[in-house]
């Protein structure tokens, strides 16, 4: 079942056609890589589905529902969380409490369309919601092995835990959907086992993972399907088996081999 | 009286004077928190609001002698003021303000000193230039704690205020809108991607910072009256009351206030400085906080890395 579709999505920066004409699609409960050489529109692409930027033309369709240029919090609050390639955390709260802002505006708990009685009883019970946030955000810790540095400043973690804070934050939204940008960017080969053993646990969650990232033995142990874009343009999906074998895919990649 | 009772008296006076500041103060702090952006029509906001108060309990009792019936018209007056300046604010912030949020620094700030110009000549072209009396709504007989004199007026102020204050500090930290302010004020992209409606915080901000105006410039009524540049001064110096407490920080803004309120008070007849020049006590405040802590008092001190 197809959890996400874009149709015909399109993304002109001036003369530049950054996305162009892209019929993106995602299984749902898989984990989908996104690939394709620097400047191949996958951010770009990541930014039209969830909010970030506006599509200049083409549609985009989750769960069913056409969710094409809506507003990003608007997208977050339907399911849809991302991370980014610039690591975005709140870096002057510690880590556990950055875990619970992800908890605490939850999908569904819009802070402006409370009906009154439930506005009364998380005011009454406030200190009893903060306590069971933080549980819930402790646990998200430790299913990433980041308890020890519950109370440190989000800002002081190495680079590689920052991410993964960020993925947890993200996960604490309770999404349907999870986008990484590059999520092993600036990792060391041990931190980008744990983010694959993270990656297949987010998996066994039944959250559905879209993920960009250059690093090859990462995106064709741990992927599903893989979509690879070049200059805006899809030129292959499929298994990680069948991409590694894909021409197009190999020439954008390592270029066209010389006619002998 | 001696030199301490006459001290004393001089406090209690700072004090009123002090929380008006801190009302006010909390509209500039509240924004800037948010937005990064110093809203310098904040000042003619609480004089619309000391107008509208003074038009709706001027229609409600006409000039009647101080009973029960006027204290509730005053309260009622300030009720109405205070919704009809937090659609306002949320009104400038919209028209003056949101289209330039990816412009320059520069650009809201001078549409704000131009929302500040048309808010008090509009003010001078509807209702004249001359000053108009807030009448007391009950009777102002100073009642004496030891030798210290205290009004009824200055315990209505003192009053008010605390409770506003306190109001304002439970929705901040308890309530989940108050909470998806201070996520906002922290970072407002990531906020954003939390599922925070950022436009929507930002829109509750002008309109409660608009409301405790209204209510500072009510107050602020019995004892500056009424009149179009009104919120000049008063608002400036709550400005710098906001600088002092460390400007984004809502309670610096509470602290700073009263601080000022109080300096001033103490201050003017400590170095002999003549009534006409009291206002420079405030403004040489301003210029010892930004040279020895720049952040304010409860400001962070954020060092840039290298």
């Amino acid at each position: 079942m197809r959890i996400l579709e874009t149709e015909h999505l399109t993304r002109e920066f001036g003369g530049v056609i950054a996305v162009n004409d892209v019929d993106f699609h995602v299984e749902k409960g898989l984990v989908t890589g996104l690939i394709g050489p620097n400047g191949a529109g996958k951010t770009t692409l990541f930014n039209q589905i969830t909010g970030m930027d506006r599509p200049t033309s083409g549609k985009v369709i989750f769960d069913g529902k056409d969710i094409t240029g809506l507003p990003a919090w608007k997208i977050s609050r339907l399911g849809i969380a991302r991370t980014f390639q610039n690591i975005r955390l709140y870096k002057e709260l510690t880590v556990v409490e950055n875990v619970m802002m992800g908890l605490h505006f939850k999908v569904g708990k819009d802070p402006f369309h409370h009906r009154f009685a439930q506005a009364v009883k998380s005011y009454v019970f406030a200190s009893r919601e903060n306590r069971e946030v933080y549980h819930k955000a402790m646990e998200w810790l430790s299913f990433f092995e980041l308890e020890e540095h519950a109370q440190d400043f989000a800002g002081s973690l190495p680079y590689g835990k920052q991410r993964e804070l960020e993925i947890a934050r993200a996960l604490a939204a309770e999404p349907k959907l999870l986008f990484l940008d590059e999520p092993a960017a600036g990792m060391n080969p041990s931190e980008t086992a744990h983010l694959m053993h993270v990656v297949d646990k987010i998996r066994n969650l039944g959250v559905t993972v879209v993920l960009i990232e250059h690093d090859m033995k990462l995106v064709m142990n741990i992927c599903d399907n893989i979509t690879v874009l070049n200059f805006g343009i899809k030129i292959a999906e499929g298994t990680p088996n069948e991409i590694k074998k894909d021409k197009g895919v190999i020439e954008a990649y390592l270029g066209r081999e010389e006619e002998e | 009286m001696s030199t301490l009772t006459l001290y004393m008296q001089y406090i209690v006076n700072g004090l009123t004077l002090g929380a008006i500041y801190s009302l006010i103060a909390l509209g500039y702090t509240m924004v800037y928190g948010i937005l990064k952006f110093i809203n310098f029509a904040h000042g003619d906001i609480l004089m619309v609001g000391a107008f509208i108060g003074l038009l709706v309990y001027t229609a409600l009792t006409g000039d009647a002698s101080p009973s029960a019936w006027t204290l509730t018209a005053f309260f009622i007056s300030m009720l109405v003021s205070m919704v009809a300046c937090a659609i306002l604010g949320m009104l400038i912030e919209r028209v003056a303000y949101k289209p330039l949020r990816n412009a320059n620094r520069l650009a809201p700030l001078l549409s704000a000193i131009g929302v500040s110009f048309i808010l008090s000549n509009g003010a001078a072209w509807i209702f004249g230039t001359q000053s108009r009396r807030f009448p007391y709504p009950f009777e102002n007989e100073p009642m004496h704690i030891g030798s210290i004199s205290i009004t009824p007026h200055q315990i209505v102020v003192i009053a008010v205020s605390v409770i506003m204050m306190v109001l304002l500090t439970f929705f901040v930290n308890k309530t989940r809108m108050g909470k998806a302010m201070r996520a906002t004020s922290l970072d407002q992209p990531t906020s954003q991607l939390m599922g925070i409606n950022v436009n929507r915080v930002i829109s509750l901000t002008f309109a409660i910072g608009s409301a405790l105006a209204a209510v500072g410039g009510i107050l602020a009524a019995f004892d500056f009256r009424v009149y179009p540049s009104m919120g000049t001064m008063t608002g400036l110096k709550a400005f710098v009351a906001a600088v002092i407490g460390g400007i984004g920080n809502i309670q610096g803004a509470m602290i700073g206030g009263v601080l000022l309120g109080i300096l001033e008070a103490v201050g003017a007849p400590l170095l002999h400085i003549p009534n006409g020049m009291k206002d420079t006590v405030a403004f040489a405040v301003l210029i010892i906080v930004l040279l020895v802590k720049p952040d304010g008092i409860l400001g962070k001190n954020e060092r840039e890395k290298i």
